[in-house]
């Protein structure tokens, strides 16, 4: 009996190569005649652009070409905004791949050169000579949307671009007459992603078959594909987009981007392969950012501490333009969300998506989630506080019972399945809970203060089915597909429409594969990242990649079987309904030791020496897998820190997180996926802000001044999981990418303000600097 | 104006022409076809361009090639003798010390040279040396697993 690989945590088969630095990134992209490009950003949070010479980059040495808006203008389309929420009044402002009368932005670009080499691009731009008439920004989207702000666009009166609402029947009378209302301003800081690769290029275009190919730092390349062309006016047949090796992305690298267009319009230019590496700071500047809400929140309940009614306001900057998906963010990924694992009767939203000065904001690891679970959860605590229980027992009270198939709420989702309560109570039980808040009381007595938090949460992802990303403006599908090819000797290659980078699906479909096939897992090749030999897909983002992406290669996978049990009932001269396959082998039911292998099989359908009647040769599948719902992971996490009073500094003594994404193909990679996720988030809470000045300067602007996470500053992260299938799915799997990140900043957050509250601090803004909180325990006197 | 500089990188002796201005990472991957070491950040804060100059660690995102003028360089090109992966390849791989892959080179010569200076490190003294080094997708959770577990696979 074969082993059966789904659920061992086999070490990846992308790693050789990682390890030994042998595999290929974009920026490690060299072909012949390669030359580079250099970008000029505004350094302008808003101006107005009165002329811009270039004469003396023109004749700089090695320079072959200055290119500027006015170049570009009516050339390249505008960059499109690819998901349009309906019923939103969204405008869909033009945004100019290079600015040509006004930068909106510091990074918005304004020039670009290509030249010989990079030292030389770089040199040259600082002789484009641009004169600017500053305007007045404004940064914070709360501001940006009151009378008398700074106008970016003359078609988005008030900055407003757009208003998307719950109405939410009944929930003001709810408010009304609750015994109990907490309330709370959250402001979810502008975040800046990180990812460790920068963004980078490389087009290449052959004027004789008017062909282009772009290496392209991407999560999702057959979107960028179809974004391309509808920048460039190429047609698909003629676009190949390539993602080699991509060195992380959590969201940023799903958008069309500028950058990449203008060096696509370069290449045409010139004739020439041309490579743009973005610089951290550009990275800062031009990458999306993440979150950026200004919230008002509150919670209506009984004494007891039922939940009768939530109520939000809620301000989403955007940025200076709509990057490609970003008004599906504070709206769908965020406000449909608000029921989080409660029962929660009555919900009521309005979300103002706002332009402001900045660098535009798109999906960012848990994208409108983890804003949805964070002012869920604060409200919670608060709650527990005024009625005067444990936030432990609050949750209790308002958590949905265990459900297999389909659980409505009240934002009109249909959650999968669910057991939060026990997810809950195997935490607590790992943390003795009990025994921890004594010694939590014990340590106060003696002048110490650590809090606990505790985050009950649910998150929707496995994006998604079709039917429902057009019914709320995503401007593509939701499917996934994988083709099977089998060579003559039984090797199989599974080409797929997502692009794992870092997910490990080059392992996990392999696993799949293996077990479903029955054949050796290094017999399989998993071929992702090239619109040129992959079938059509959307690409990895949305935790997506295993429940939609991994359902096709399963049930492409099948149907392969299917085929050969044909072959091979005919080869056996067996009836096919007698046919039974097992550990790599088709025998003839009764009889085992008749029987084909598959490679046998694979052999004969690649020959087609004797085929059964009316069977085409070859072994081959191709499957576009819709799911017909989401999948809703969920969990409960627990911090523990400790703060230091005199100092302000917060200690994160302990975090420890309790998952159920249903049955796990790589128990190892999932929980790689935890652990990254709950720092990233932790960063969130403890270090992390995008912070621009009045002049929409970006202060935080290098990785010198933005504090991410390191490894000195974080604990181990305990993980455990318990196993709730999910039912819309052949696998039962649910995405596991960002609940690490959609409940930990909530969760220390909590923590904090647990340990605070004897102090007298209740609420402290993001991120929580030692400052911040010295400053906050000693104005509390 | 050119510089002639003679550098080993990976044992192996290279006189190369360069600008004065020319830092060691774009030596290692631009003139030399190194590319396995990454460049993250251009600010010494990132550390996935970290390889080893005549023993230390170094940067080198933030290192002229001038500098490296006679030195003994190895980069994660150099780390596999004879085929075999180093200790902390090996334990990288084994543990899931990586996930992207891009911050790895630095990380794994970072750990390299942190376990020829302390053989025998505590997790937190694995956490301290990795200060300087940025990883967005573990954690650091699995990274400092594999780092002591190369620790004792090295028989530290």
């Amino acid at each position: 009996m074969t082993t059966r690989l789904f659920g061992s945590g086999i070490r990846r088969r992308e790693d050789p190569r990682l390890i030994t630095g042998q595999s290929t990134y974009t920026d490690d992209i060299k072909l012949t005649g390669m030359v580079h490009a250099a970008i000029l950003r505004s350094p302008h949070a808003h101006a107005r652009i009165a002329s811009i010479d270039t004469s003396a980059a023109q004749g700089a040495p090695g320079v072959l070409g200055v290119y500027t808006g006015a170049d570009t203008d009516g050339v390249l389309n505008p960059i499109p905004c690819a998901w349009v929420v309906p019923d939103s009044d969204v405008k869909t402002v033009a945004h100019p791949a290079m600015a040509k009368d006004i930068v909106r932005y510091v990074g918005d670009a304004v020039a670009v050169v290509v030249a010989e080499n990079r030292y030389q691009a770089e040199d040259a731009l600082e002789l484009i000579d641009v004169a600017y008439s500053p305007l007045p920004a404004v940064v914070n989207p709360e501001e940006a949307l009151q009378s008398g702000a700074p106008q970016l666009h003359e078609d988005a009166p008030n900055n407003q671009a757009f208003h998307w609402a719950i109405p939410g029947e009944g929930t003001d009378a709810a408010f009304e007459s609750a015994e109990v209302v907490v309330k709370d301003r959250i402001r979810q800081q502008k975040l800046i992603p990180n990812a460790i690769e920068p963004r980078s290029a490389v087009a290449s275009w052959q004027s004789a078959n008017k062909e282009l190919t772009l290496w392209s730092t991407s999560q999702n390349p057959h979107i960028a594909r179809f974004l391309t062309c509808l920048v460039t006016g190429l047609t698909e047949n003629k676009v190949r987009v390539i993602a080699p090796e991509v060195g992380g992305g959590f969201g940023s690298k799903t958008p069309v981007y500028a950058d990449e267009m203008i060096a696509t319009y370069c290449t045409m230019q010139l004739g020439r392969p041309v490579k743009w590496t973005e610089t951290r700071t550009e990275n800062y500047q031009a990458t999306v950012h993440g979150r950026d809400h200004v919230e008002y929140v509150e919670m209506a309940a009984t004494r007891e501490g039922r939940i009768t009614g939530l109520r939000t306001v809620v301000y989403a900057g955007m940025g200076a333009y709509l990057s490609t998906a970003a008004t599906g963010i504070p709206t769908i990924l965020h406000g449909l969300m608000y029921s989080g694992p409660y029962d929660i009767p009555n919900i009521k939203t309005d979300v103002y998506g706002v332009f402001t000065t900045t660098t535009p904001v798109d999906l960012y690891r848990g994208a409108g989630r983890p804003e949805a679970t964070f002012l869920v959860e604060r409200l919670v605590d608060l709650l527990a506080a005024e009625v005067g229980k444990d936030p432990v027992e609050v949750r209790r009270l308002n958590l949905i019972p265990k459900f297999d198939n389909g659980h409505d709420v009240a934002a009109g989702l249909t959650y999968d399945s669910g057991d939060y309560e026990t997810t809950m109570d195997v935490a607590l039980a790992k943390v003795d809970y009990p025994q921890l808040r004594q010694e939590q009381a014990h340590q106060r007595e003696h002048g110490s203060y650590i809090g606990i938090g505790v985050t009950t949460y649910c998150e929707i992802c496995g994006l998604g089915p079709s039917q429902v990303a057009g019914a709320v403006g995503f401007g593509g599908g939701l499917w996934e597909s994988a083709t099977i090819r089998i060579t003559p000797t039984g090797k199989v290659s599974a080409a797929v429409g997502v692009n794992p980078h870092g997910q490990g699906e080059n392992t996990t479909f392999a696993q799949l594969l293996a077990d479903e096939l029955g054949v050796s897992i290094d017999d399989i090749d998993i071929i992702y990242g090239d619109t040129d030999n992959t079938p059509m897909g959307w690409g990895t983002y949305g935790s997506r990649t295993t429940p939609v992406g991994g359902s096709a290669v399963v049930l492409s996978a099948r149907k392969i079987i299917e085929k050969a049990k044909i072959i091979a009932a005919h080869l056996l001269e067996a009836a096919e309904a007698d046919i039974e396959f097992a550990d790599g082998k088709f025998s003839v039911r009764g009889s085992p030791d008749q029987n084909k292998t598959f490679q046998d099989v694979a052999l004969m359908a690649n020959l087609a020496w004797n085929m059964p009647e009316g069977v085409e040769p070859g072994l081959e599948a191709t499957t576009y897998y819709d799911p017909p719902n989401f999948t809703y992971p969920f969990g409960t996490h627990i911090a523990v820190v400790q703060i230091d009073p005199d100092n302000g500094h917060i200690v994160l003594q302990r975090y420890l997180a309790v998952d159920d994404c249903g049955p796990q193909i790589n128990p190892m990679i999932v929980e790689g996926q935890v652990h990254g996720g709950v720092v990233q988030g932790a960063g969130q809470v403890l270090w992390e802000g995008a912070v621009y000045d009045d002049n929409g300067q970006l202060l935080t602007g290098s990785m010198l001044d933005y504090a991410l996470p390191r490894a000195h500053l974080v604990p181990d992260v305990e993980t455990f999981s318990t196993v709730t299938p999910s039912p819309t799915n052949p696998l039962g799997v649910k995405g596991i990418g960002e609940t690490g990140t959609i409940a930990s900043t909530i969760t220390i957050y909590n923590a904090v303000i647990d340990a605070l509250r004897p102090l007298g601090v209740t609420t402290l803004e993001m991120p929580l600097t030692p400052e911040r909180v010295w400053r906050a325990i000693h104005q509390q006197g | 104006m050119k510089v002639l500089i003679k550098v080993t990188v990976n044992n192996r002796v290279h006189e190369v022409e360069v600008e004065p201005r020319l830092l060691l990472v774009g030596l290692l991957r631009e003139e030399l076809g190194l590319t396995g070491t990454k460049i993250g950040c251009d600010t010494s804060q990132c550390g996935a361009c970290v390889v080893r100059m005549n023993g230390a660690t170094v940067k080198s995102c933030t290192c002229l090639a001038v500098q490296a003028d006679g030195a003994e360089i190895t980069t994660i090109e150099g780390l596999a003798q004879n085929g075999d992966l180093h200790p902390v390849q090996e334990a990288f791989w084994d543990n899931h010390g990586l996930q992207c892959g891009f911050c790895t080179a630095g990380m794994i010569m970072t750990v390299t040279e942190l376990l020829e200076r302390n053989p025998k490190p505590s997790a937190q003294e694995v956490r301290d040396g990795l200060k300087g080094n940025i990883c967005r997708c573990t954690g650091y959770h699995n990274i400092v697993k594999a780092a002591l577990a190369a620790a004792e696979a090295m028989g530290g």
